[in-house]
């Protein structure tokens, strides 16, 4: 079974045409050529697949594209403004918080979704005491950092680059 | 000595050069490059671990809308002969390991194919399954030599007498786990046949690797066939040869020609299809006199392999050259059973022997009542034990020294189970590392120049390691240029011969053809070569294995916390002190040496294939069972080097840093929980229900 659906990628209205199996990732990659989100696991286990739905951030490959009519998605690509990298994207560069680089557009996704729920104060499983302001915390915890971008795997191990990467931005 | 190049790039911590591809998700791994309307394979796979195919009925699969091609055993193409039997699928009905490659479907859409795939139906004739690793079986053989051509077997002077006459001994057991690879980017090929000629985008750890074992394979001229591989998504050895994959999509592209054919293996398939750790378990004897100096060494180890192909990992060979000892013996031993065939991961042979010999040395360093770090101090040897020749540069006394003095170790209480803070028991463990160094033959560079600008070529590959950046930091400081007036040409079998990304050995190699070419260049051209001079050389041949033993070596400290109630484990804090040559590039490197730290914590804490023996096949076979280390698992892992140039190798004076970091590190945590708990676990990972009930 088909279904013509319509994504706003990257700022770009694109309409297509796709099987109801067909995950969002797999609509991006093979449909529509955009192959900044990573296929790692297929089943939302590593997060290579990260990128910013409707502003939050979602594993593609956990999510029919046919269910996602209409949605926005903004891939590591799409964070790129006037040829200028983002914030995160430049602090992953400076604290080399890669190696291989097959996670890290999910990864950056991942942080700057991360960042806007810390801002939002929305709580993480670490999170000691539910009823404080997180996001208008300056000293938010290292742990809070690692917990809440646990969801996206490092085969190399970049984890500390990351989080340096991550306190770079928050501390500016 | 070697002709040592002056650094100018080389040591100043460069930026990736792939930096901006990489964050924004721009650098093309194999999937990813642009195909005009290309078709999607989906693989059919064994459903026994040993057994025959009787039959094998694609109709369902052929009738299905969108489907291209049914691919079987009787109409594939004809393989060549090869060795490798790994890659000899399609030609036979025998099934010697649960989801070996039998058939392929080829369609329109990823989904159409994996839909085709379910409908093929095969019927088999199913054997008995014998997928059970265990010392004390009496079909273990020897196998002629293990991998890397290391002998089977040592046995220098008497090891039983010495042991036996020895003031303090250690006789223990240790196991080390089924481990996977599982590099971020899953093994990839996509294949097009056209105009009689094969390319293939592969993720691969050696184009030229891939390109010489698969063109006689496939029945190709050397010219029919390219690789290409600008970056790979991470491999850590499983994509250091190509496997049974690689030959099925080629042989699917081969049926249509004109249309590239893609195969993005599954998380789940790769439990199977691409090599893996396999389980060892070390018998280590030691017997040392009262103020612990090594009088003998046993190492015995106990590993499996597959009845398909053989595959036998060197995991004692690091035992022959730590440490001193007048009587030292080594052996491997065999079992063959019904499983995918083992191969590369991170330190095939070292890590895991490191586990079993450094765990050893925690406990003769208790027994001895000596100061572990000591310990290994006490039994430094200045000549490598089992070759009798001198080490290029050894410097594992100094990489303890430091490494104990920035850790804080002096104040160290040697007694377990001492330090609680709350529930949380508090311990430190140390441990040694060590990697041998190579450079492999067979690297050829090519350099060209024009417009102001020097173009480097060579066939090498990046997978993560930084190869775009320090090659041409290499390049820059042989040609006497700003790095910034270096091209580099990497990943296309097309370009000049290089060797694969393994065995820590890929700047060495690539490096010293480069250097070799830079300097042939201006030789034949001058300070100031014509528009589009150009030349071409080879990494000479080196007798330095006649003369001296290339080792690198580290230590390794580790901080762990232990929930007495519940048993999880903690690494608050590692680092790592590593003799390793000069470091091309600081920023990198640290992040390699780390990363292998952190694969080693991984290793200590988590991971585990949990095999079914009834089946052969292994059950936690993805990213949610079985464990790697995540966000949350890494706290402070730190790594440092001594400030080295190893004048004897190369002209870049490195020895090779990729795999090192992660020997050892297992063991330093495995001695951490001992100092933490006073419970001395032998196997790996070290999940919570060891430290409970004590």
């Amino acid at each position: 079974m088909e279904a013509d659906i319509t994504l706003v990628v990257d700022g770009e209205r694109r309409s297509l045409t796709v099987d109801t199996r067909t995950s969002l990732l797999d609509a991006l990659r093979d449909h529509l050529g955009v192959t900044s989100p990573k296929k790692g696991c297929d089943h939302g286990q590593c997060g290579a697949c990260t990128v910013l739905l409707d502003g939050r951030r979602a594993t593609t490959c956990l999510t029919f594209a046919v269910a996602q009519d209409g949605a926005e998605v903004i891939t590591a690509v799409g964070l790129v403004t006037d040829g200028e990298l983002h914030p995160v994207q430049e602090a992953f560069c400076e604290n080399d918080a890669f190696q291989c680089g097959f996670c890290t557009p999910g990864q950056v996704c991942s942080v700057v979704g991360m960042l806007d729920e810390l801002r939002a104060g929305h709580p993480s499983h670490v999170t000691a005491d539910l009823t404080a302001e997180i996001g208008t915390d300056p000293a938010i915890e290292d742990d809070e950092i690692r917990e809440r971008m646990s969801g996206n795997l490092c085969r190399c191990g970049a984890y500390g680059n990351i989080l340096a990467a991550v306190r770079q931005v928050t501390s500016s | 000595m070697t002709d040592t190049l002056t650094a100018h790039s080389m040591g100043t911590p460069l930026v990736r050069q792939d930096a901006m591809a990489k964050v924004t998700g721009m650098a093309p791994y194999a999937y990813d490059h642009r195909q005009d309307d290309p078709a999607y394979l989906h693989p059919v796979q064994a459903t026994i671990a040993r057994g025959r195919v009787v039959q094998i009925d694609t109709t369902a699969a052929d009738e299905l809308d969108g489907v291209l091609l049914t691919l079987t055993r009787h109409n594939a193409p004809r393989l060549a002969e090869s060795e490798d039997t790994e890659m000899h699928i399609l030609q036979h009905d025998e099934v010697a390991f649960r989801g070996q490659l039998i058939g392929a479907v080829v369609a329109r859409t990823p989904e159409i194919a994996r839909e085709a795939a379910a409908l093929v139906r095969v019927t088999y004739e199913e054997e008995a399954t014998d997928a059970r690793l265990s010392a004390d079986r009496e079909d273990l053989y020897r196998p002629e030599q293990v991998n890397g051509g290391f002998e089977t077997d040592t046995d220098t002077g008497g090891v039983d007498a010495a042991l036996a006459s020895s003031a303090v001994q250690v006789d223990q057991t240790y196991t080390t786990p089924m481990e996977h690879n599982n590099p971020m980017e899953p093994h990839t090929t996509v294949a097009l046949w056209q105009d009689e000629h094969l390319t293939l985008w592969d993720s691969i750890q050696g184009v030229h690797a891939a390109h010489t074992a698969l063109a006689p394979l496939l029945r190709l001229e050397p010219e029919q066939l390219r690789v290409i591989t600008p970056f790979v998504g991470g491999g850590f050895g499983s994509k250091g040869k190509p496997h049974s994959h690689e030959v099925l999509a080629a042989m699917a592209a081969m049926r249509l020609p004109g249309r590239a054919v893609k195969l993005a293996l599954t998380r789940q398939q790769m439990f199977t299809l691409v090599g893996y750790r396999t389980p060892t378990i070390n018998h280590v004897r030691l017997g040392a006199d009262r103020d612990g100096r090594l009088q003998a060494i046993s190492h015995e180890v106990v590993e499996q392999t597959a009845r398909l192909y053989e595959f036998a990992e060197q995991t004692a060979v690091p035992s022959r050259t730590v440490y001193a000892a007048p009587h030292r013996r080594t052996s491997h031993r065999l079992a063959t059973l019904d499983v995918p065939v083992p191969f590369w991961m991170r330190a095939p042979g070292e890590c895991p022997g490191m586990h079993a010999l450094e765990v050893a040395m925690d406990e003769l360093a208790i027994a001895c009542d000596l100061d572990p770090v000591e310990l290994r101090v006490r039994n430094d040897t200045a000549t490598d034990p089992e070759t009798g020749l001198p080490f290029t540069h050894r410097d594992l006394v100094g990489c303890l020294r430091e490494g104990a003095d920035r850790f804080g170790w002096a104040d160290r209480d040697p007694r377990p189970r001492q330090r609680r803070e709350g529930d949380w028991l508090v311990g430190t463990g140390v441990a040694a590392s060590t990697y041998p160094a190579m450079s492999m033959p067979g690297n050829t560079a090519r350099i060209r120049y024009g417009l102001g600008r020097y173009t480097v070529e060579i066939g090498a590959v990046d997978i993560g390691t930084g190869t775009w950046t320090a090659l041409a930091q290499i390049a820059a400081d042989a040609l006497e240029c700003p790095v910034g007036h270096i091209d580099l040409r990497i990943g296309d079998s097309d370009l000049p011969q290089a060797t694969v990304e393994g065995g820590s050995s890929g700047i060495a190699s690539w490096g010293g053809a480069v250097v070799a070419a830079a300097r042939a260049f201006r030789a034949e051209h001058g300070r100031l070569p014509a528009e589009w001079a150009q030349t071409e050389a080879e990494l000479p041949e080196s007798d330095v294995t006649q003369r001296f033993a290339p080792h690198s070596f580290g230590a390794q400290f580790a901080q762990v916390r232990v929930n007495a109630r519940t048993g999880e484990v903690r690494v608050p804090r590692m680092l790592g002190v590593f003799s390793v040559g000069r470091i091309v590039n600081p920023r990198t490197a640290h992040s390699q040496l780390t990363g292998g730290m952190v694969m080693g914590l991984s290793m200590a804490l988590h991971e585990h294939s949990v095999m079914d023996e009834r089946w052969g096949h292994v059950v936690n076979h993805d990213l949610a069972g079985y464990h790697i280390a995540s966000h949350a698992d890494v706290c402070d892992v730190d790594a440092i080097w001594l400030d080295e140039v190893d004048e004897h190798l190369n002209p870049m004076g490195t020895r090779g840093i990729g795999e090192i970091g992660i020997v050892g590190a297992a063991a330093a945590i495995a001695n951490a929980t001992f100092h933490a708990t006073g419970v001395r676990v032998r196997g790996l990972p070290l999940t919570p229900e060891h430290f409970l009930d004590h």
